[in-house]
């Protein structure tokens, strides 16, 4: 069964690595030890979906960072070529007034990727404490956090978003603020449930009767063990804070001109669709690309962590 | 089963008002809705900027201008709009009917698929189907709403080309006038809806279809339902009856956690269709800077909210004895 018990209660060896008498004399039977981390990196490069997603989004990030350094025309440079198609000059096309699109697609990767990552740190960071606080102090903490964690999930997320961000002057980090102002509580809910069922657990018990302060409990005991829950969550997160940006931007809420992200690229050329298709496919299909790969990756990873939810093995 | 729907009907009362207050304070403190007057040059007399703060009650501190409009609501009366033409009233009642239309009808539609998706999936799973299936809701989950519904309009566009008249519309919820009778109103609203209502539809289904193969799978797998088979039930009695039944539960929560982002991914699909619906008016309302009228969209929004919760609460009672009968 999982990998996750003891190996050495098993009965039979699960693994033998060569036929070394020193350390046959110390134990039974020989087994490779490996750490939690090993475990779950094993479990998750088995998972050939994730681990290819994992290489996709890499190479898309570093197009959009290293590749829109290089690249040969700016976002606002004018380069003379109006509405043109695809080429090796411009793989992307350009549009009416002479952007280079691939320029703009990259600027634009750059800036709700940026925004994704800081919302799903945010989010993670003040949800994980938030949420685990609470469970771990239950009583009357738990009772105000959670009420106000459920005051935020109440309000309508577009709606509220819409809100705020009009007064940011889309400002890329502020958005990322707000989005985060309203995700953190999803967050803190399931940190909540899985501090709630790790602090029962007789390891914690063992912990408290060592003398461990609450510190130290939270720090070495609670946080390692729902990091999995946690990561998995965090990365989910970014796809659905790409999504959210997005829409935002186009909407007209988000980010704004001079400065452009996927969601405005799209906004912007609607109305091209049909007669200039490169201007508005390539935005939307990096979004796509993005918000699947990662979708994907969070999957490989709840896998990695909850082998009990799998049939996947290391 | 009513003791419990009445309980989360009172819960939701100190819900309301404490979500509304965040919300009428947040959209009050960001921004204000003299800008419009005060940017118009020649700048209007300082008498008229008053009278203006006034009617916007812009001169009351801010608790209090909760308060009045809380215990306003009671009278029916939504507050002024810096439009002072338009009553929030009818407006928004008006648009919020349009939109519900969208709504009910891509929710009915995505549950529909999802349940079909979900159970195939789960009953053939592994199978090529199932990774159809699969990759489809992975696919629609990593798509943004408007890219999608941009990509409908436009398929729109060709299905009308292709058949030589307009049959799909792809702007506005109906045509201002149409010739002939009762019956051309609603072939001319249907055609109206179709693309939006898919659009809509499509999002949600993704991820319940997925909820609803989890849940089948589960239930599959299940003792009572080996048990049912093992006496000797017809399969299908045993998928229908026994499984889907118990399967249709966690889908029931799924659906009513949705509610909020169904009514936002809404917002969008109005936009791309330029319906005049309620999401639009919100969308005007917040570049106005307009706080009445944001706030008479979330009262509408909780209230819709609410009321299709208490809808799901009798469905469970409907799918779950234990709770019929507790």
């Amino acid at each position: 069964m999982p990998d996750n018990t003891n190996s050495d209660v098993s009965p039979v060896p699960t693994r033998t690595s060569g036929p070394e008498k020193r350390t046959r004399v110390e134990r039974e039977f020989t087994v490779a030890e490996r750490s939690q981390a090993q475990l779950v990196l094993r479990r998750f490069l088995q998972h050939k979906l994730a681990v290819g997603s994992l290489i996709v989004l890499i190479l898309i990030i570093l197009l959009a960072f290293v590749g829109g350094w290089l690249w040969k025309y700016g976002v606002e440079d004018l380069t003379g070529d109006h509405s043109q198609p695809p080429s090796w000059e411009h793989p992307f096309g350009t549009d009416a007034i002479g952007h280079d699109s691939f320029a703009q697609v990259l600027r634009g990767t750059q800036i709700s990727i940026g925004i994704a990552v800081l919302v799903a740190l945010f989010a993670t960071i003040v949800g994980t404490i938030w949420g685990a606080v609470a469970g771990f102090y239950r009583g009357w903490v738990d009772t105000v956090l959670m009420r106000v964690a459920d005051l935020v999930l109440t309000l309508p997320l577009l709606a509220v978003a819409a809100v705020l961000g009009h007064n940011t002057q889309g400002t890329w980090w502020l958005i990322a603020v707000v989005i985060a102002g309203l995700y953190w509580a999803y967050v803190s809910r399931v940190a909540r449930g899985v501090v709630l069922s790790l602090r029962e657990k007789e390891f914690i018990e063992a912990a408290k009767a060592l003398g461990a302060t609450d510190a130290r409990i939270i720090f070495r005991h609670l946080v390692p063990n729902a990091l999995g829950s946690v990561i998995v969550n965090a990365t989910v997160l970014v796809a659905i804070a790409i999504l959210i940006e997005t829409s935002l931007s186009f909407l007209g809420f988000g980010v704004r001109p001079p400065d452009t992200s996927l969601g405005l690229l799209v906004s912007q050329n609607q109305t091209a669709v049909s007669t200039r298709p490169w201007l508005f496919y390539f935005p939307g299909l990096f979004i796509i690309l993005i918000a699947l790969t990662i979708n994907f990756i969070g999957d490989g990873l709840r896998d990695a962590f909850d082998p009990q939810q799998t049939k996947v093995r290391a | 089963m009513l003791a419990y729907s009445l309980r989360r009907l009172l819960i939701s009362v100190p819900i309301f008002i404490a979500s509304t207050f965040v919300v009428f304070l947040m959209a009050a403190l960001s921004g204000n809705p003299l800008n419009r007057l005060l940017a118009i040059s020649p700048p209007p007399p300082p008498q008229t900027i008053e009278a203006e703060r006034v009617r916007l009650h812009l001169d009351q501190p801010i608790f209090e201008r909760y308060w009045n409009w809380l215990t306003g609501l009671f009278r029916g009366d939504f507050g002024p709009s810096v439009e002072s033409t338009m009553d929030i009233g009818n407006e928004v009642m008006s648009r919020y009917l349009v939109t519900l239309r969208l709504v009910l009808l891509a929710m009915l539609l995505a549950l529909i698929l999802a349940i079909i998706a979900g159970v195939v999936s789960a009953v053939k799973q592994y199978s090529g189907i199932d990774y159809t299936f699969t990759f489809i809701g992975f696919l629609f989950l990593a798509m943004p709403t408007f890219w999608f519904a941009i990509l409908l309009k436009e398929a729109g566009i060709s299905f009308n080309n292709a058949v030589g008249e307009q049959v799909l519309f792809t702007i506005g919820d109906s045509s201002v006038y149409v010739a002939g009778g009762a019956w051309d109103k609603v072939l001319d609203t249907a055609g109206h809806m179709v693309l939006p209502t898919i659009s809509l539809a499509l999002l949600s289904f993704a991820a319940w279809s997925r909820f609803q193969r989890a849940a089948m799978l589960e239930v599959l797998n299940s003792d009572y339902v080996r048990l049912a088979r093992a006496k000797g039930l017809r399969r299908g009695q045993v998928m229908r009856k026994h499984a889907l039944r118990t399967a249709l539960i966690p889908l029931t929560t799924v659906t009513a956690l949705d509610l909020g982002s169904i009514i936002s991914g809404a917002v969008v699909t109005e936009t791309v269709f330029q319906w005049q619906g309620a999401g639009t008016f919100l969308l005007e309302a917040i570049r106005k800077d307009d706080v009445y009228s944001i706030m008479a969209w979330l009262v509408i929004s909780a209230t819709v909210i609410i009321v299709l919760n208490l809808v799901a609460d009798l469905l469970y009672g409907v799918l779950d004895p234990r709770i019929r009968y507790a």
